[in-house]
């Protein structure tokens, strides 16, 4: 005998079945001298035990087939079952797309773009891609700017100093050396507070446009303006709207023709 | 996709009685433990404890609960008692089936929460600790329920042999 005072739910773990075996001796002790709580425990064990034989039926009922988890898991697997028409037919009309698609729009793509158009267009495919990195965006921080400033030149053989953008509320995020089909380029990031990130990038010009003027570029949410100065091509690219992010672009051509 | 075959297919009867017992509209509780399963497999992969029976039993009852909420609000006009010969069918005996049939009564008389408690605790044979998670009170709310409705029945039941005050002065009238 443990001596704990026997409790109102040890009465129903009694009945529910749920007590350990040497706590089931003691509520039957408990039960053996007191008369009134032994009636109502027979009571509501004899409830329990006809509530479970009435309803017992329903669980023993075949499955209605709306009820198949098997075919449930199957389906979610598979999400979209579409037939082999419904295929056919999407097959068909996508090439009927493509071949006029591609018709149409035969001059633009094939067009290859040279000068600052082919500037601002690296800008922004490095922008789509490295800007809504959250793991690594850039690939030396703003704290290792000697050793990304020396990089640079080393890969563009120009140096390009990094812009300081504090004015208009951006700071240096740091940068990396990227790809393009002219040749490497230096990609540099910033963000403000809000964490909007610009990127400017810069490389060596080929041929056309050793020096041009500051042209808008873009499509919606993204702008960017680019320019070349000196056989170095730059363009500033984020998710600005073109009349904020012209002063900033003015402003990093003021402090990049300065340092050259 | 494998181990939730194996470890929910053998509660779905369960799954039908308790939502059954709750909503006593047969059609409507299967269609209830349809949703149920679905939502089971699209999240069975982001479950967080390792105890499908409560978890899954969690979900049907919020479904019940939410059901039985809105349905509060636009009455469906069946007989009670048509609703039960339809649900509860089954009689081993004809003296049986009209004990069944009083207990299913007074149960379904019962309050939602006591009801809930009654049902996943003694039928489906659910510990308390899982009955207070289903349900998400603490396990002492669980034991007050469970006790206040055992007393309920068993007065009922009392109250159904023996002289029936209320029902008599009624009758006399």
């Amino acid at each position: 005998m443990s001596g704990r005072p026997i409790t109102e739910e040890d009465l129903h773990g009694f009945v529910d079945g749920v007590l350990a075996p040497d706590r089931i001796v003691e509520v039957q002790a408990y039960l053996d001298t007191h008369p009134d709580a032994a009636q109502r425990i027979a009571g509501y064990a004899g409830q329990r035990s006809m509530l479970r034989a009435a309803l017992a039926p329903i669980a023993e009922e075949p499955l209605p087939p709306n009820l198949d988890l098997a075919r449930m898991i199957a389906q979610r697997s598979r999400p979209r079952s579409i037939s082999r028409r419904a295929l056919a037919a999407a097959a068909v009309v996508l090439l009927a797309l493509g071949i006029a698609g591609g018709w149409t729009l035969r001059g633009p793509i094939l067009a290859p773009q040279e000068g600052i158009a082919a500037v601002a267009q690296e800008a922004a495919d490095n922008y789509a891609v490295y800007a809504p990195d959250k793991q690594r965006p850039v690939e030396l921080r703003a704290a290792d700017r000697a050793e990304l400033v020396a990089w640079t030149a080393q890969r563009l053989g120009r140096p390009v100093a990094v812009p300081d953008l504090a004015a208009s509320g951006y700071r240096f995020m740091g940068g990396r050396i990227v790809s393009t089909a002219h040749g490497p380029a230096a990609l540099f990031m910033y963000d403000n507070d809000r964490g909007t990130r610009l990127v400017m990038l810069a490389r060596v010009m080929q041929g056309a446009d050793q020096n041009a003027s500051m042209t808008p570029h873009g499509s919606g949410s993204i702008n960017g303006f680019a320019w070349a100065d000196n056989g170095l091509g730059y363009s500033v690219v984020g998710p600005a709207a073109p009349d904020a992010l012209h002063p900033i672009a003015n402003d990093v051509r003021r402090q990049l023709s300065r340092n050259i | 996709m494998n181990d939730m075959l194996r470890q929910i297919e053998p509660l779905i009867p369960a799954l039908r009685r308790y939502a059954r017992t709750l909503l006593r509209d047969r059609a409507g509780a299967d269609d209830l433990v349809q949703d149920c399963l679905e939502r089971a497999v699209n999240h069975w992969s982001q479950r967080r404890d390792d105890n499908p029976r409560a978890w899954i039993f969690t979900i049907l009852h919020n479904l019940a609960i939410t059901r039985l909420r809105s349905s509060a609000s636009r009455p469906r006009h069946i007989a009670i008692d048509d609703a039960q010969e339809e649900t509860f069918a089954r009689a081993p005996s004809q003296e049986d089936g009209l004990r069944y049939r009083e207990l299913l009564e007074a149960v379904a008389r019962l309050p939602e929460d006591q009801k809930s408690v009654l049902l996943l605790a003694t039928v489906e044979g659910l510990s308390y600790a899982e009955t207070a998670g289903v349900l998400g009170v603490p396990i002492g709310t669980v034991m007050s329920r469970l006790s206040r409705a055992r007393e309920r029945l068993l007065k009922e039941r009392d109250g159904d042999r023996g002289a029936q005050p209320v029902a008599q002065l009624r009758r006399v009238k």
